[in-house]
């Protein structure tokens, strides 16, 4: 018993946090048709950011709930920054490209992006654990758990409803729709295409960079940090179906509950399981379990 | 093989998602028959020549080729068979010469693509393609990259393409849609000689009723998805139902009725004729 | 066969510059050696996703056929004690085929980014495995014994050297013999319009089919001489995604010209990585991946378009 509890708040825990990060890299893909391999480093650079943020506030004494205003802030500036900087001056040019030739643009960017982190941040690592400190350790069915893991649910719930009510309730969100529909007739009618295109690239390098953000002071923040998340996200993201949000869900509740049934039954298959399942999904449903149904092209 | 038509359709079928887009259609075709097929758009002209190609599959019904049956097939067996088609959209290899193109279709349908372990530049073939543009009048550009073609030469080459594997039956869809005027008979010309010569049973779809008087012997009017009106063209384009449905009481050479959006989607190709 | 290649010019040159870096390469320094050892054997696995890229298929994950054939290499070594070149070659060379064999008939119904992300869950499953078993090595992986040849061990790695000469080489010329056959010229044709290729009555799956597995036994057979050649393998240095990164990198930066402009690519990063390192150790990636991106966005044709161009204004001006 206490051993599933542990299983089900460990998936849960880490299918929060990998719902984050994909769902970023799921709404670049919708829109913009663009799988951004350089969603790592947004999520690197969130937790690098946020990490030397908190550290830093830590150190001039600030009260520690000021760490969790420096999470926030740090993603919010990273998408902004960078994500402003790379779709203006680099994606802007390639939108004509072949997808794939534009994935491995973003895998140059992805690796111009993580030294660019040593360059700044050095290579020491950083532990920016005063958030995850303030709010203590709670039993739960017998086992002590941090308190700070079911904010991470909550900050998930959230995003996910922000998400779904973002882009079905609000006129930005027709919007997105319209243009993920058709962009050239869009733009015939009058969409600023190019502007949609970069405040939704902002968006999703903001909820990668939040990702990394959150998780940071759960972790030690050490260089070649977005190197395994951006393939875990790439297998959350094919499991749902690329460009659904809420394949997004599924797919991160998957690959996060079996990880944590694997970590804690049987430890070598923990990262097999994970591209086990999104090989299985991509043969048996190559668009994903959630993705909308195509029209015919020929 | 005297005694079966060289195309036999029987009560062939096909519905998309509940919308049908051909509805017990029938059609025999002997030998060297030229059949025209007209319709207005959505009419389910192109679904009928992607069922009999074997790009689409039907929902019932069967197709018989000298008594074989072929109902299903894929693309390549339709082609190994000897059933070819040309396509309303020229399909043909963009980043590549005339000559390229026919050399890759002659070395795919010489000797069951036996010819594809060696060069496909060797002398026979390379003398065979130059034959090839001569009988469909495209050698002037032989040495020009597919994209720069204009439509018309483009819809040569896209043809000559379909005849390289020496069908039996051959399905041209609307082989003169976006091509200029002056052009049209032109093609037509060049087409239906090299055609006759061989004795191929074309079928071919086609809006221009000009066209369809001076090559067919017989014409095929499609109305959602139906044949409505099989018979000589001089008799079928007299038919009071085909003059409300295809052609139009006001004669125009080419009806543009309201399309049924539903099957015009369901054709795809059709959608921009 | 032989007069397809007889008469081919790449053919000739490819030989002579392979044979003129033979004997260069006794030489060189060590390390100069070494670079250009790495960047051949690459150069291999390029080689293979090149032929990929020609039908406009991209792999982001043939580090499952270079690590496939680099494990084959370090167990037959560890459990068999086998350090025999040709059969070194021939055990990777196999393995990844017969794996490509199979993985094919799934892979070769999909296309563009489903392809790529397929084959990089293919190669993520062959990673998560090697990371986690103790038995195939877990992180640390294995080392791989010196190479021999007929029983014969030789002293210095100029042999090993030559040895990979010979295999790419070969392995250029028989691409070369491919591409120049009905079958390789089906590779444009396929990229352009897959349908007209059905219509003309070829299976576009079977021909996919075969690019892939000679792509595979090319990866396999790269993998193996970079084992051979560090005399060490790894999951993350041979099986982790960006190793199937590096090699599309490398396959964009050389170019789909030429069977010569893999090699050529391979040496370039290899060299590039080098001197990165050497310049600015915390930002070789930085260099790497700027060096990417000018590619893409000044030279989508690679660095053999460039030589090409070069070739062709020093022909007009002399």
């Amino acid at each position: 018993m206490q051993l599933l509890i542990t299983i089900l708040l460990d998936g849960l825990t880490y299918a929060s946090y990998l719902f984050i990060v994909s769902v970023g890299l799921t709404i670049v893909f919708g829109v913009l048709k663009i799988l951004n391999v350089a969603h790592g480093a947004f999520y690197a650079w969130g937790a690098y950011a946020s990490a030397y943020a908190i550290t830093y506030a830590s150190d001039m004494e600030y009260a520690d709930w000021i760490g969790f205003v420096c999470i926030f802030l740090a993603a919010a500036a990273v998408g902004l920054v960078l994500g402003m900087i790379i779709e203006r001056v680099i994606l802007r040019h390639m939108y004509a490209q072949d997808e794939v030739l534009i994935a491995l643009a973003t895998f140059g960017i992805f690796l111009i992006l993580e030294d660019v982190i040593l360059l700044v941040f050095g290579v020491n690592p950083y532990f920016a654990y005063q958030p995850m400190a303030l709010l203590g350790r709670i039993p739960v069915g017998g086992i002590s758990r941090d308190v700070y893991s079911f904010t991470l649910m909550a900050l998930a719930c959230i995003v996910a409803f922000s998400c779904w009510w973002g882009l079905t309730r609000t006129k930005w969100g027709k919007l997105i729709s319209v243009v993920i529909y058709d962009r050239e007739i869009s733009q015939a009618m009058g969409i600023n295409v190019s502007m949609v295109y970069l405040i939704v690239f902002v968006i999703g390098a903001g909820l990668g960079a939040l990702g990394g953000a959150y998780v940071a002071p759960t972790l030690s923040v050490a260089p070649g940090f977005g190197i395994d998340v951006i393939v875990l996200s790439f297998a959350v993201v094919v499991i749902g179906g690329m460009g659904s949000i809420p394949g997004a869900l599924i797919g991160a509740l998957m690959v996060g509950i079996l990880r944590a049934v694997a970590v804690h039954k049987m430890p070598e298959l923990e990262l097999f399981v994970v591209f086990a399942v999104m090989a299985g999904v991509l043969i048996i449903r190559p668009e994903g379990l959630f993705a909308p149904a195509k029209a015919r092209t020929i | 093989m005297t005694a079966s038509p060289a195309l036999k359709v029987t009560d062939l079928c096909k519905s998309f998602s509940g919308i049908t887009a051909a509805n017990n259609i029938n059609v025999e075709a002997a030998d060297g028959d030229i059949i025209g097929i007209i319709g207005a758009n959505g009419a389910g002209k192109t679904v009928f020549v992607n069922m009999i190609t074997g790009y689409l599959k039907p929902t019932s019904g069967k197709i018989e080729f000298h008594g074989q049956d072929i109902t299903g097939i894929e693309p390549r067996d339709a082609t190994h068979v000897g059933v070819c088609r040309s396509f309303q959209v020229s399909q043909v290899f963009m980043t590549m010469t005339v000559r390229e193109n026919l050399l890759i279709a002659l070395a795919i349908a010489k000797d069951e693509g036996k010819a594809m372990l060696s060069s496909p530049r060797s002398p026979d073939l390379v003398a065979e393609a130059d034959r090839m543009m001569q009988a469909y009048k495209i050698h002037d550009h032989a040495d020009a990259v597919a994209s720069t073609l204009s439509q018309g030469v483009r819809k040569l080459l896209d043809i000559a393409m379909a005849v390289v594997a020496n069908p039996k039956v051959l399905l041209l869809d609307e082989p003169t849609s976006g091509v200029s005027v002056e052009e049209k008979f032109a093609i037509m010309d060049i087409v239906i000689a090299a055609l006759k010569e061989k004795g191929v049973t074309v079928l071919f779809v086609e809006h221009d009723m000009e066209i369809v008087e001076r090559y067919v012997d017989r014409v095929l009017a499609f109305y959602q998805g139906e044949v409505i009106c099989d018979a000589p063209p001089a008799e079928a384009l007299q038919d009071p139902k085909v003059i409300e449905y295809v052609i139009g009481h006001d004669h125009a050479p080419n009806p543009t009725p309201p399309a049924d959006a539903a099957s015009a989607a369901a054709n795809g190709t059709e959608s921009n004729a | 066969m032989l007069q397809i290649l007889r008469s081919d010019k790449t053919v000739r040159w490819t030989l002579f510059g392979f044979f003129v870096l033979a004997i260069a390469g006794n030489f060189m320094p060590t390390w100069v050696q070494n670079n250009l050892m790495f960047g051949m054997a690459r150069g291999l696995a390029v080689l293979g996703l090149m032929v990929l890229w020609r039908t406009g298929l991209i792999s982001f994950g043939h580090a499952l056929y270079f690590g496939i054939g680099a494990y084959a290499v370090a167990l037959a070594d560890k459990h068999f004690g086998v350090s025999d070149i040709f059969v070194r070659l021939i055990l990777a060379m196999g393995a990844a085929g017969f794996v490509g064999l199979c993985l094919g008939f799934i892979l070769r119904k999909y296309r563009s980014i489903f392809f790529a992300m397929l084959s990089l869950a293919f190669s993520m499953v062959l990673y998560g495995v090697l990371v986690k078993v103790e038995a195939l090595g877990s992180t640390d992986g294995f080392s791989v014994s010196a190479t021999s040849i007929l029983g014969w061990t030789p002293e210095s790695k100029y042999t090993l050297f030559c040895a990979i000469i010979v295999a790419c080489a070969t392995s250029a010329c028989m691409v070369q013999y491919y591409l120049k056959t009905g079958l390789g010229a089906l590779t444009t044709a396929i990229r352009d319009n897959e349908l007209r290729v059905e219509y003309l009555g070829y299976s576009v799956a079977k021909a996919i089919h075969f690019k892939y597995i000679i792509s595979a036994a090319l990866a396999g057979a790269s993998g193996a001489m970079m084992a051979m050649a560090l005399g060490q393998v790894d999951p993350d240095s041979m099986v982790n995604w960006t190793v199937s990164g590096e090699l599309v990198f490398i396959t964009v930066m050389a170019g789909p010209g030429s069977v010569i402009a893999p090699f050529i690519g391979g040496v370039v990063f290899e060299f590039l990585r080098t001197y990165a390192f050497e310049l600015a150790p915390h930002a070789w990636q930085l260099i790497v991946g700027g060096t990417l991106l000018a590619i893409i966005f000044f030279l989508p044709m690679g660095l053999w378009s460039l030589l090409e161009r070069i070739w062709v204004r020093k022909g007009s001006s002399s």
